[in-house]
């Protein structure tokens, strides 16, 4: 059969479908990323009243809007401050901290270290799409070397964070990054973190046509999907440390889940093991 | 020795191909064609029809009606919560 012409999604409970379409442009990610977190929240059997989702400022700043939850669009920068206020008000509540590479690292960088170094009980999703999208495309924390945006129309000259080295050098109790393209892998570290404690931490590379793709080759949503299909390895030898995002078509694009509270090697203490090798002694 | 063809899995005979229904909301639609392109079994092509935003909906290819095997993946790559399948049961 052909297919059906309907008016609602089996997702749509968990959105505030009447907010639908949302303001995020054709062929971003964000949206793909935030259905992805909704159905690992619905599946995870959290009760959802005891779950919130604060937001900072740009792009990925709006999702608060969007999550059938109680959420919280909070000041620029001041999403994790935020969040650890709403955990300490009441530390039975599931927090989730959704914003962007600009929101987090840059005007938000000393909370994210902070809440690091305090190992804050908070699940901070990072949808990074290498700009300052809102605003029109500028140079953040993230551009990747070379890249052209709207302040950096030479190429960028500074060198990027990666936020997965950043993330374990800091000491976080988990830390993954995926694409908007690897949902599957993304809904299950969701999953994952979700029943964790402690600071966890998972960055999502979005397209961002609009803001950056066009300026860099990368051209529409669907082409930088296929540079993630194309360049995307999960190789568990990659440490946290080799994990620079280049954007290159000649480098590969290091993801998988990269510190893990059961993973031992690359540097990381693994769990501490007894006399005779049994862990948990 | 047996050629390779024999060696099939244990469960094979048990094993049904799933079938899925397509099911689209072209208003919610911004034609960014990432269903299409990752569809695994190619079901999906746009629509000659546009929407109120002007944008080309995905719709199910002629000679494809029964090709989706239900691996949800437009359900899980849309980014405007547009499109979805739904197992096909009995039949």
């Amino acid at each position: 059969m052909s297919e059906i012409v309907t008016t609602t999604h089996p997702t749509d409970p968990l959105l505030r479908a009447e907010r639908l379409p949302h303001i995020w442009c054709p062929g971003c990610g964000i949206g793909s990323v935030t259905a992805c977190y909704m159905s690992a929240l619905a599946e995870s059997g959290l009760p959802l009243d005891q779950c919130v989702v604060v937001s900072g400022i740009g792009c990925t700043g709006r999702v608060a809007g969007y999550v059938n939850l109680d959420s919280f669009h909070t000041t620029h920068g001041r999403a994790i401050a935020f969040a650890t206020g709403v955990k300490l008000a009441n530390p039975r509540l599931q927090v989730t901290v959704f914003s962007g590479d600009g929101d987090l690292f840059a005007i938000g960088g000393n909370h994210f270290l902070h809440a690091v170094r305090r190992n804050t009980d908070l699940l901070v999703v990072c949808v990074n799409n290498f700009n300052y999208a809102m605003t029109g495309g500028q140079a953040g924390p993230t551009t990747p070397r070379h890249s052209f945006t709207t302040t950096t129309p030479r190429g960028a000259t500074d060198q990027p964070f990666n936020l997965q080295h950043l993330a374990a050098a800091l000491g976080v109790v988990y830390s993954a990054r995926w694409t908007a393209l690897h949902l599957r892998q993304l809904k299950t570290s969701f999953s994952q973190a979700l029943q964790l404690h402690g600071f966890r931490f998972v960055e999502v590379l979005s397209p961002c046509p609009v803001g950056f793709g066009k300026a860099n080759d990368l051209g529409e949503g669907i082409e930088e999907m296929e540079f993630y299909r194309a360049q995307g390895v999960v190789d568990r030898r990659i440490s946290p440390a080799e994990a620079l995002i280049e954007m290159s078509k000649s480098t590969p694009l290091p993801l998988g889940v990269f510190v893990d509270p059961e993973r031992q090697g690359n540097g990381q203490a693994g769990p501490a093991k007894g006399a005779d090798g049994v862990v948990g002694r | 020795m047996a050629t390779l063809a024999s060696r099939r899995p244990i469960d094979s005979p048990r094993v049904v191909r799933p079938r899925g229904q397509v099911y689209t909301i072209p208003v919610r639609c911004k034609g960014c064609k990432f269903c299409i392109e990752f569809c695994p079994e190619d079901v999906l092509q746009e629509s000659p029809q546009m929407n109120s935003k002007g944008y080309h909906f995905p719709m199910v290819a002629p000679g494809k009606e029964a090709s989706c095997v239900q691996c949800g993946f437009c359900t899980l790559v849309c980014p405007e919560m547009a499109i979805f399948t739904l197992e096909v049961t009995g039949a």
